[in-house]
């Protein structure tokens, strides 16, 4: 009995085998026929929709943040359609949940790209995950919309920028806090590639004005005991301490320094992540007289930004904030949506269509007008410094009077992103 | 010998967060023989009940640290009866039902609640510092080690100087044979899962004003209280408070020299070789067998 059932399996499994790679070599020509004889626009372009993936985390450790993005850019989708779509098509949003893994956004990417036939993909908090699912954009020539400050030192023409990197956040920043604060720093951070990466082009920068660094420290991702890190702070008397903690730490960071009895006018930790999610967390007791460099501050007066925030408000709760990476995974959409405008309804809406069409783009964002980078597919982006206060909120304190270029190898003078691919000199 | 004081200072308030986090978790494993997987869940529930409490009702800290332990007790005592009893003496099923449990305690905050930061005021007349030894010190560090002392002599006089510590000594050392005279061992064991539930959820909510909330600040905790508990011994309250003083002061000495990186991974060698040494910990009772 038995072993007729297993041959009977076996039988099944054979014919199934079969099929299966009948079935794969049919779907692999129909699949490269387009590229022949039809516009391949006619598959990311099909029933009057065009599909673009979303890849944000609702679940696990990175939800905290990434939902905050998920939300941005499904409203800035929402908006598009409202007010009539895109050259009469409407934006269908296929929503993903890579669960924080970066591994499941590898994964989630390459369904979103294969099975969906999403023409672009909007995603990833972490360079952690945005590394994961570069191979699968690149290697289907598909296009990844990444709204996060990074570390540069990336090159990829299959992904637009919309976030800052090094030289945005500190070329303004930290001359003006040796300035105004002095000469000894000590910086702290997690540790992983972030950190390290701003940390070295800080060091150049504090190199340059004649710093001296204290102390370079990194702690464990998820840390939340600094008590001995608080310590060489009292020990050290730093007159900047420059912090690239990420996550609930900085929370369990400002409010330790603030329990220790530490004077953020004399001491200030001056941050490049610390956003109005983070202080709403750790209060504004905690963050009051600490500084923060960004692009976008919730606080920013500009139409624009009155209309995001009072949208996103309207939309998600009026508890929720808006917050510099939440704001360039809204004006991405927007950026997305120019590029097919100037592609055109009878345009051939392909990725690296869209890619080329993206290019000098400029729009009037929250935070200013932006434009990206035709060389490196960054984003020009406008500096701010912020100083906390009490009641949570930022205080603008310093706005650069232009916008800067993205240099993603500032850090790496003999390397400098071309349209070509990286160049090493 | 300044910078010497303020690190053994900043060791001793490690010290009184690893003990109160890892105490109930020490308590329930002692005497059930149950490895709770979901105690650090327990410790966030606890720090959600204390911010539901403060933000919803205006309670402050000191005065929702009875409510919260009764809520959360009554919880565990739940859990206890109507999962934890059927698994008694299967290890295994034991560490899978209550890893559930935790899966489920988390996704249950982040469907409710939502799964951003929420901020847990220190209460204001704790929020300064104050001068200790010289040093400067929060003295909301200050309150928790006392705190944390208060509840290491509580559930020392209930183990060992009432008559209910009297009968979850015996249900340790012999469920069958404390049966026998006469003691209702189910009953024990889940007040004693309550207990230590309770005091987890405290624990959470005395934290949590110091470091952050989130749904998943569970999972760094289980990993510091199970490292006390095996470091320590199980079945021992002394061993628990050794062995956070051990970790505690290592931690901050070590951070001190080094950086936190590196101290970490400095003191889980330590222990894997005092554990090679010492497998069953280094408080143990000595038992006949």
């Amino acid at each position: 009995m038995s072993k007729k059932k297993t041959s009977n399996l076996s039988i099944k499994r054979r014919s199934f085998l079969t099929s299966t790679v009948k079935a794969g070599v049919v779907g692999a020509t129909a699949a490269s026929f387009p590229h022949i004889w039809m516009k391949q626009g006619n598959v990311f372009a099909a029933n009057n929709e065009i599909r673009v993936g979303v890849l944000f985390s609702l679940t696990g450790g990175l939800a905290i943040i990434e939902e905050s993005l998920h939300k941005a850019t499904i409203m800035a989708i929402e908006e598009i359609n409202a007010a009539g779509g895109v050259n009469g098509m409407k934006l269908k949003a296929i929503e993903a949940d890579p669960a924080s893994d970066p591994a499941t956004f590898a994964a989630k990417a390459r369904t979103l790209v294969l099975k969906e036939k999403c023409v672009t993909v909007f995603g990833s908090y972490t360079s952690a995950s945005r590394k994961a699912v570069l191979p699968v954009f690149e290697k289907r020539n598909n296009l990844y919309f990444y709204p996060t400050l990074y570390e540069g030192r990336e090159c990829s023409k299959n992904v637009i920028y919309t976030g800052a990197v090094p030289n945005q956040q500190q070329d303004e920043f930290i001359p003006y806090l040796v300035k105004t604060y002095g000469k000894r720093w000590s910086l702290i951070g997690s540790n992983y590639i972030y950190p390290k990466e701003e940390n070295n082009y800080c060091k150049i920068l504090l190199k340059k004005l004649g710093c001296e660094v204290l102390m370079e420290e990194y702690v464990p991702l998820g840390h939340s005991e600094f008590s001995s890190v608080v310590n060489k702070f009292k020990n050290d008397k730093p007159d900047v301490i420059f912090s690239t903690v990420v996550g609930d730490s900085v929370v369990a960071l400002h409010k330790q320094y603030r329990a220790a009895g530490l004077n953020p006018d004399k001491m200030p930790m001056a941050s490049l992540t610390t956003s109005e999610n983070e202080v709403a967390a750790m209060g504004g007791d905690a963050a009051a007289g600490h500084l923060t460099s960004a692009p976008y501050f919730m606080v920013h007066q500009s139409a624009e930004n009155e209309k995001f925030v009072s949208a996103y408000k309207k939309r998600w709760g009026s508890d929720k904030v808006t917050h510099f990476v939440s704001e360039p995974a809204y004006f991405g959409v927007y950026i997305f949506k120019q590029a097919l405008e100037r592609l055109g309804a009878s345009g051939d809406i392909t990725p690296p269509n869209i890619m080329e069409a993206c290019k000098g783009q400029e729009l009037i964002a929250p935070q200013g007008k932006i434009r990206i980078d035709p060389d490196n597919l960054h984003t020009y982006l406008w500096p701010k410094i912020g100083i906390c206060k009490s009641d949570g909120q930022f205080d603008i304190i310093r706005k650069t009077d232009n916008w800067l270029k993205p240099l993603p190898y500032a850090a790496y003078p003999d390397q400098t992103c071309l349209e070509k691919g990286i160049n090493k000199a | 010998m300044d910078f010497f004081i303020s690190q053994l200072i900043s060791g001793l308030s490690m010290t009184s967060i690893l003990l109160m986090v890892s105490l109930g978790l020490a308590i329930i494993y002692g005497t059930t023989g149950v490895i709770n997987m979901a105690h650090g869940e327990f410790v966030m529930i606890g720090a959600y009940t204390s911010w539901i409490l403060q933000t919803k009702l205006g309670m402050g800290l000191i005065a929702s640290i009875i409510p919260i332990f009764i809520i959360t007790a009554i919880m565990g005592f739940l859990i206890e009866r109507l999962i934890i009893r059927h698994l008694y003496n299967r290890l295994l099923d034991t560490i899978l039902a209550t890893w559930g449990i935790g899966v489920l305690l988390q996704q249950l905050i982040r469907l409710t609640v939502g799964s951003e930061l929420k901020y847990l005021k220190i209460p204001p007349f704790m929020a300064e510092s104050m001068n200790l030894f010289g040093q400067e010190v929060s003295i909301y560090r200050v309150f928790i080690f006392l705190f944390a002392v208060a509840i290491f002599f509580l559930a020392w006089f209930i183990i060992y100087k009432t008559s209910f510590g009297i009968k979850l000594r015996a249900v340790t050392q012999n469920k069958d044979i404390a049966s026998c005279f006469g003691i209702n061992s189910g009953v024990v064991y889940s007040s004693t899962f309550a207990f230590g539930t309770g005091i987890a959820a405290v624990a959470g909510a005395f934290v949590a004003p110091l470091k952050s909330i989130s749904p998943d600040m569970g999972t760094n905790y289980i990993i510091d209280a199970f490292m006390v508990v095996v470091l320590g011994g199980v079945e021992s309250l002394i061993g628990t408070a050794a062995s956070s003083l051990i970790i505690g002061e290592s931690s901050s000495f070590l951070a001190s020299f080094s950086n936190d990186t590196l101290a970490k991974a400095l003191v889980l060698i330590m222990i894997i070789v005092i554990l090679r040494i010492k497998p069953q910990g280094l408080f143990t009772k000595r038992i006949r067998s």
